[in-house]
């Protein structure tokens, strides 16, 4: 059995009067490709945020890489593309290469500069999304889709084990946001990077995680793909608490969404 | 010119100090900036001239005092200001900019008890609100000198954390760098800028000197660092050809800078409307 990198245990979490999330639990595994799915306000972002430590865990408990998250110092070992990347200051005057160099900061440590080595990992870091052309530009002159990228890329520098991406594809026309997760797949197989994505497009994901987790307060479902997709509709609609349309396992992506052009 | 500065101490201690902030205030200023946090230099600055005041205050009713430097006094009083600051800011989580209007008018409020405590002062307070060329002594150049060297050495050492912090706050907390305390260190060095610039500019200018000059070198910068040395490069040059126009018209030198800096603020907007203008 692969490592757990993430486990969580009887995590509860409420922000003033009401729970938000109700006794979750869950493990994640090294080479997991974890999709969570589950409706606005459903609790996603406030679950990641307590992995990242952005948020303090109130009760239960998280381990990362098998430690406890109040004792976990290496968090270079996890890149983190948040829901909000894409309504940062598009006016700030910052190259692309600029903002990915920021990725290293926790890596590179207090007080160290930048060295050849970590110009060359930049480099590297922006070429592997596609953006080695745009490196120099202000990164308020690159289109949505573009500009996640970039934020890929700064997650993706300091060669993290674990990526944690929260809805990363709001903002991103169909067609990118097909090539987009086909990157992450060969980020997770061939690079051996453990995902974690948080999404409301099952439909579009099923086909390329390993596991899919379910998340309405409580977790209604988390096992791998084929179970997940044994699921039939009224036990879907329970978990979202009303009718969906699962657009299930599309092998024919070419199709999907009619020709455009 | 030369002469005069090569001849008086007074001058010297003027254009020193104005090389040094120069360099200074624009430099924090860009962080300020991008940060969207430009009105927090004014809020620090009236702090300031509470400081000030009640420094004066001492000095004209509490004997044995006299020869205090309302600079340190000033000082003191824009650092507690920026502690408020960050108080309130946490207690205001989703009005954060509410802390800048309350701090601001206790800094006015503080101010104008102790002016009329001291039933008024002379022309001392005129040269601390517009800046003056000759009211800077070598104490004070030499302890703005130290503040300098100190906020310089911090800046490069802390250029990465800072960059972050500033561009992207929740990815500074996640990626686990001490976001907390290097903010802290930024909003003291910011408040002891303040009170080391309000020499030369005056305390009702201050902010612009500090904002003025990124908002030219945002127009046309390409990525941070260049921004960073055009601010720089921008704020030197306001602030030596203020300093120069108001020693030979006798003029406040704080407004003959803020002038300038506005000046290269439309010539970098013009610049930049005609270089988009022609066709690529
Ligand atoms: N800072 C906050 N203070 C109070 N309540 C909050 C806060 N943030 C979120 N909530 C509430 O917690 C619940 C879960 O929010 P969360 O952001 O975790 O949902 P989500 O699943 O990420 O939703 P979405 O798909 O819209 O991103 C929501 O009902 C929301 O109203
Ligand atoms: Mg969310």
């Amino acid at each position: 059995m692969a490592e757990p990198i993430i486990e969580i245990r009887h995590v509860s979490y409420r922000y003033e009067k009401e729970n938000v999330l109700e006794d979750i639990n869950l493990t994640i595994h090294e080479g997991d490709f974890l999709g969570i799915v589950g409706p606005n306000g459903s609790g996603k972002s406030t679950l990641i945020k307590q992995i990242l430590g952005l948020l303090k865990v109130q009760k239960g408990s998280i381990k990362l890489f098998g430690q406890e998250i109040n004792r976990f110092k290496e968090w270079q070992k996890i890149g983190f593309v948040s829901q909000k990347a894409n309504s940062f200051n598009t006016g700030f005057p910052a190259t692309v290469f600029e903002v990915v160099s920021s990725g290293l900061t926790k890596k590179l440590g207090l007080f160290k500069f930048f060295g050849k080595a970590e110009h060359h990992k930049v480099l590297q870091a922006i070429d592997s999304v596609g953006l080695l052309e745009f490196a120099k530009r202000n990164i308020g002159e690159l289109s949505g889709g573009q500009q996640q990228r970039v934020f890929i890329a700064r997650a993706l520098v300091s060669d993290p084990k674990l990526l944690i991406l929260d809805e990363p594809t709001v903002g991103v026309d169909a067609k990118n946001v097909q090539s987009f997760y086909e990157m992450l797949e060969d980020l997770n197989k061939k690079f051996g990077i453990t995902l974690l994505l948080v999404t409301h497009d099952i439909g579009t994901i099923s086909d390329k995680v390993t596991h899919v987790a379910c998340l309405n307060k409580n977790l209604h479902f988390h096992g791998n793909t084929a179970e997940f997709e044994s699921l039939n509709i009224s036990e879907m609609s329970e978990i979202y608490g009303h009718d969906v349309h699962v657009l299930t396992h599309n092998h024919d992506h070419h199709n999907h969404g009619g020709t455009v052009r | 010119m030369i002469a005069g500065v090569l001849q008086y101490e007074f001058l010297q201690n003027a254009f020193l100090t104005g090389i040094i902030i120069g360099i200074i205030a624009p430099l924090l200023g860009v962080f300020i900036v991008v940060r969207r946090l430009s009105l927090i230099a004014d809020a620090l600055s009236h702090v300031t001239l509470a400081g000030i005041a009640a420094s004066l205050l001492l000095e004209k009713k509490v004997l044995g005092l006299s020869g205090l430097n309302p600079l340190y006094m000033g000082m003191a009083f824009s650092v507690a200001g920026s502690l408020f600051i960050e108080k309130l800011r946490a207690v205001y989580k989703h009005y954060q900019e509410l802390a800048i209007p309350i701090i601001l008018s206790g800094g006015i409020g503080l101010g104008a008890i102790f002016i009329s405590l001291a039933d008024g002062f002379n022309t001392d307070l005129f040269s601390y609100l517009f800046g003056s060329v000759s009211a800077v002594s070598r104490l004070d150049l030499w302890t703005i000198l130290i503040i300098s060297v100190f906020v310089i050495a911090l800046v490069i050492l802390l250029y990465k954390e800072l960059f972050l912090l500033s561009f992207d706050e929740e990815h500074a907390k996640a990626s686990g760098i001490a976001a907390k305390s290097v903010h802290f260190i930024f909003i003291i060095m910011v408040a002891l800028v303040i009170a080391a610039s309000m020499r030369i500019v005056g305390i009702l200018l201050v902010s612009s000197l500090m904002t003025l000059p990124v908002a030219a070198s945002i127009r046309i910068a390409k990525g941070f660092k260049q921004t960073i040395f055009l601010s720089m490069l921008f704020g030197e040059v306001s602030v030596l050809g203020g300093l120069t126009i108001s020693y030979y018209i006798d003029l406040a030198p704080g407004g003959t800078i803020v002038i300038i800096t506005i000046l290269i603020l439309i010539i970098t907007i013009l610049v930049k409307k005609i270089s988009s203008m022609r066709p690529a």
